[in-house]
């Protein structure tokens, strides 16, 4: 797979939000998707940045040739530890699980925003451009980068909405 | 009078590389800095930064200043470096002679040497309203913020959506406060997308092609007045828009800051890719001077990446000058040039290749 070089969508550059084809080479296929969680990373342009690369224990992150190439991830090696997630200054990894037998997934997200919601919570799933797709309940509440003490939040959404929801609000707070 | 082997001025992350690789090369420092500490940008930096691992990604900005801080403090112990804060350089004579405000007078000194690392000042944008309370540098709400803990307004209009209005935004949504829009007026964002990615997912729009026509208030801000903008960057009649806002931020760009050089006959060139004017300077950081150096963002407006690798290669490259050292420096300098070359191998350091070009050809 060569995601260097790849054209960028103009919705991209100009909004931020990834469309399908932006996303469609950096998905697992369906196979690994039913085993266990992956890192997903939405890292679509050369910047010179590697943090991912050197925080996977597992060299997942394919190593780079250069420093602004794009993060590419051997699904067959990411054992889905999510140890990258916290160490990304674009927070742009998230962990996804979708091998699960209710037909629901999990998706862990960056959080820097405090006070920090609480495990059981509910929260407003919010969309890529920040409007609420459905309630979710905080599943883990996780800070273990001693790096940068980057929380890691984990909710528990409905499996279609893997690619859709990206952040979460709680419910006690005002929207931005 | 004061004599000195190598004077840094300016204790930014580029000062600060430059006096610890000049210190571990050999020779004596001094390093002054006019706020009361050390950081320069990076004290306001409270997001993970970018770059390779091998220079601190991943690390919050207030926290490599700590680093470095502490490395610094490790040589004055040892008697190999004076740090002066709230020291600020005035004065720039012939010879190697300057002048510098210390503690309430005027001091001279005369250095062999000299790196000049005194970074950039922000941009204002020109339009009716901007001298309203309210219209602030993006830089200066992130002091504000980060460093006196104040926040000064709520509903905030951020202009230009390059990395710095696109992590300014973010750190006021962290804040509590609210964004209301970012408008950019080039048709693409400048900064990187995930930065973008990441305020657009909190709900910030991104108006790109547009730009503020004017800010509007009784005695302060009370709503700003965007538009689109055409090909050429006019505002297009009709399609103005009002935002209810109470503060503006303004992160339109950096000048380098080196009105000292200019003053004492170095060379400048007019390079808009490196931020505008900028003192020339070769591939080891010298400058028409023979015993003058630059590094960091008065350099050519970059990253705090780049500014630590160029100020380690000044501070090398005095030493040497100096006669400190031994071969396995020449090493050292080859592999932070390589390092440089790297870093700004991708497709958002065109700019800054294109800038060094011109700055080669003079
Ligand atoms: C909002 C924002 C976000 C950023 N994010 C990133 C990022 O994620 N990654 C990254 O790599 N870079 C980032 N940067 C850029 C980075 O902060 C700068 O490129 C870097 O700080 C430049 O370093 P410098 O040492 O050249 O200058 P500065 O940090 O500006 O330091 C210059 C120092 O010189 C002192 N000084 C000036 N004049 C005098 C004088 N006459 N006498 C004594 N002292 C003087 C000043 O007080 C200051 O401390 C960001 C910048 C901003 C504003
Ligand atoms: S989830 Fe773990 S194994 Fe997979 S890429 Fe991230 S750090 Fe590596
Ligand atoms: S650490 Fe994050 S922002 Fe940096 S290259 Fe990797 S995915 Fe992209």
């Amino acid at each position: 797979m060569d995601n260097q070089n790849r054209k960028i969508s103009r919705q991209l550059t100009k909004s931020g939000i990834p469309t399908k084809t932006d996303l469609k080479p950096f998905l697992p296929s369906s196979k690994r998707k039913r085993k266990g969680a992956y890192a997903l990373i939405e890292c679509f342009e050369e910047i010179p940045c590697d943090p991912c690369f050197s925080a996977c224990p597992f060299k997942s992150v394919k190593e780079f040739a250069n420093l602004n190439d794009i993060p590419v991830i051997d699904f067959k090696k990411c054992t889905g530890c999510g140890l990258c997630v916290p160490e990304c200054p674009g927070l742009a990894i998230f962990l996804i699980n979708e091998d699960r037998d209710d037909g629901k997934a999990t998706i862990t997200i960056p959080y820097e925003f405090l006070p920090l919601p609480e495990k059981g919570e509910q929260v407003w799933a919010l969309n890529r451009v920040g409007e609420i797709e459905g309630e979710a309940k905080v599943v883990e509440v996780k800070t273990y980068s001693k790096k940068n003490h980057t929380t890691v939040v984990t909710l528990l959404i409905p499996r279609e909405k893997v690619l859709t929801i990206r952040h979460f609000r709680r419910k006690d707070q005002n929207e931005r | 009078m004061e004599q000195v082997e190598v004077l840094v001025i300016g204790g930014g992350p580029a000062g600060m590389m430059a006096s610890l690789s000049a210190v571990k090369t050999g020779a004596r420092v001094t390093l002054l800095e006019r706020e009361a500490r050390l950081g320069g940008q990076l004290i306001k930096q409270t997001h993970k930064f970018f770059g390779s691992y091998k220079e601190y990604a991943g690390v919050r900005g207030i926290e490599i200043v700590d680093k470095l801080t502490f490395l610094l403090k490790e040589q004055e112990e040892k008697g190999k470096i004076r740090i002066l804060t709230e020291a600020e350089l005035v004065l720039f004579y012939q010879e190697q002679t300057l002048g510098y405000t210390y503690k309430g007078s005027l001091r001279t000194l005369k250095a062999q040497k000299i790196i000049f690392t005194t970074g950039a000042s922000e941009r204002m944008l020109p339009f009716p309203g901007n001298d309203l309370p309210g219209v602030y540098a993006a830089g200066a709400i992130q002091t504000l913020m980060n460093v006196n803990g104040v926040l000064p307004g709520e509903k905030y209009l951020m202009v230009g959506a390059g990395n710095i209005g696109l992590i300014v935004s973010y750190q006021l949504l962290q804040a509590g406060a609210s964004v209301l829009g970012v408008v950019e007026a080039m048709p693409r964002i400048g900064g990187y997308l995930v930065h973008a990615s990441k305020i657009r997912r909190m709900g910030v729009p991104i108006y790109t092609s547009h730009t503020i026509l004017e800010a509007r208030g009784k005695d302060k801000v009370e709503e700003a007045v965007i538009t689109v903008v055409d090909n050429k960057y006019k505002p297009i009649t009709g399609t103005e828009k009002i935002l209810k806002v109470d503060a503006i931020s303004l992160a339109v760009g950096l000048n380098p800051l080196g009105e000292l050089l200019e003053q004492r006959g170095i060379k400048f060139c007019f390079i808009p890719e490196l931020g505008g004017f900028v003192p020339w300077h070769d591939e080891n950081l010298k400058t028409s001077h023979p015993d003058v150096y630059v590094a960091g963002d008065l350099a050519g407006i970059e990253e705090a990446t780049t500014a630590m690798l160029q100020g380690e290669l000044a501070g090398l490259v005095v030493a040497k000058e100096l006669r400190y050292g031994n071969l396995e420096e020449q090493d050292k300098i080859n592999l932070i040039t390589q390092r440089l070359k790297e870093f700004r191998a991708g497709p958002k350091s065109e700019k800054t290749r294109e800038g060094q070009i011109k700055l080669k050809n003079g």
